[in-house]
């Protein structure tokens, strides 16, 4: 129902008019975030307006979380607190032996002045929500510049890794999964040593290794854990498992899938690991063909 | 025969601007809410829908720029390209602005049949630009959200007009 006077004169411009505009800017700000990436500040901006509002839809499931901790039974405590106990004992030997394995590591690296591996700090982050692009595997957490979260940091939980963290805004930041399409993580095969890139399909828990010869030795179950040599993962932590190996004589490379070992979808809470200390710069001589990089979509 | 598609006619209160923000508000909350697994698959997008719904209903009262800026805070929210949204809200807006007229005069079953192909608009403007941008198709279950949103329509339609409806007067007889 219209309760205002006609508007004779001051009708604007058409609403075709309007929707070139607006469908111009839009196209301005999607090429200049897709081909140039200016739009940092701006998202900044943005992500302040829109904060409270991803607070508050996060709290509902928050609060489910907590109410749900305080109805636990008094059977599964005490089954939890039974199976913890036997855990922290047999991490508290596995640390032992860590420990000595660890000084004894120390000296041969003394020996052999090596770097030092670096322990990176650790920080826990909540999971907001799981974005809801169909294109992408993304997902929030509630840490961000504030908190001195870094674009690039790893971002795990207590098996594996997750993903990365992409991009940060004032009190969030965003982690791009390893399932996400693109992505990819440089990773060894535990029980070979052979060395490989893991990419990410856009199918949850589905990852595939690429360029793997038909000969390589790759079987099911093998274990894969991050190479570190894309300065982005700290080695050794473990990513994949392999689950289907098809070698097809018509193909040159082996058909290799795998499946995340980290529960990518399934916790509140995630840990982002420290920022690793910046790789010394690779040498400008060096020909193409050097050990495949970690590339980061952007 | 025009009789029977055309809906009984209402006299309703004008709708109040802050009403309006309300409900944009609710649907970019119900947006982020913590949806996962197959879910998010059928879950409409409801900033979608309720921008439609306005510039049917009321297209003086909210336009191109309401959609605009909604669309580039929900690019915010999830991540993606910047502006996609926005593109996408504003041909939206666009298509609800043009129809206006044509879809207040019918009934509830017709006007659900316009607005699922206007929210399958949509989904394919975004998916036409992610596809631009590299891409793969993400499957047909994609599409689902649409009628899905469509489906809630009526409610939607009864829900927001409830504070327009007119209160019985209680002195008259």
């Amino acid at each position: 129902m219209e309760h205002t006077p006609p508007p004779l004169f001051r009708t604007g411009p058409t609403p075709l008019a309007r929707l070139m505009i607006f469908a111009m800017l839009s196209i301005v700000l999607l090429i200049a975030d897709a081909r140039f990436n200016y739009l940092t500040v701006l998202r900044q901006i943005t992500a302040v307006v829109i904060y409270p509002l991803q607070q508050l839809a996060a709290a509902p499931a928050a609060m489910g979380r907590r109410v749900s901790d305080f109805f636990v039974s008094h059977g599964a405590l005490r089954r939890d607190n039974q199976q913890l106990t036997e855990q922290n004992l047999e991490l508290a030997l596995a640390a032992q032996q860590a420990r000595s394995l660890e000084q004894e590591n120390a000296n041969l690296r003394g020996l052999l002045e090596a770097r030092a591996r670096v322990s990176a700090p650790t920080r826990v982050a909540e999971i907001l929500y799981a974005a809801r692009d169909p294109f992408s595997r993304k997902i929030m957490i509630d840490q961000g510049l504030q908190h001195g979260i870094e674009p690039g940091q790893p971002v795990g939980d207590h098996i594996g890794i997750i993903g990365q963290v992409t991009r940060v805004y004032q009190w969030l930041s965003e982690v791009t999964l390893i399932t996400d399409k693109g992505h990819l993580v440089p990773v060894l095969n535990l029980r070979t040593g052979l060395r490989a890139v893991l990419a990410g399909t856009g199918d949850d828990g589905r990852l595939e290794l690429r360029f793997i010869p038909l000969t390589a030795d790759y079987q099911t179950g093998d274990q894969l854990v991050t190479s570190g040599i894309d300065g982005v993962y700290p080695p050794g932590l473990p990513v994949a498992e392999v689950t289907n190996v098809e070698r097809n004589t018509a193909y040159l490379f082996a058909n290799i899938t795998c499946r995340p070992l980290a529960g990518v979808n399934s916790h509140a809470q995630v840990l982002v690991l420290g920022p690793l200390p910046a790789l010394s710069e690779r040498p400008q001589e060096l020909p193409a063909d050097t050990p495949k990089k970690k590339k980061k979509k952007s | 025969m025009a009789a029977q598609l055309t809906s009984r006619q209402e006299l309703l209160l004008p709708v109040k601007p802050g009403f309006i923000a309300i409900t944009l508000i609710a649907a970019l909350l119900a947006n982020l809410l913590p949806w996962s697994g197959w879910m998010l698959w059928l879950v409409p997008d409801f900033v979608a829908l309720i921008v439609l719904y306005w510039c049917i209903e009321e297209p003086r009262k909210i336009g191109f720029f309401t959609a605009w800026g909604l669309g580039l805070l929900m690019d915010i929210a999830d991540g993606s390209l910047f502006g996609q949204h926005a593109l996408a809200y504003s041909i939206l807006a666009y298509a609800g602005i043009a129809l206006h007229r044509r879809v207040q005069r019918f009934s509830m079953a017709p006007q659900i049949l316009h607005v699922i192909p206007l929210l399958l608009l949509t989904n394919l403007v975004v998916l036409l630009v992610r596809a631009l941008a590299g891409a793969d198709f993400p499957g047909y279950a994609y599409f689902l959200g649409s009628f899905t949103g469509a489906a809630l329509w009526p409610m939607l339609s009864f829900l927001l007009k409830l504070p327009q409806r007119p209160r019985p007067d209680p002195d008259r007889v």
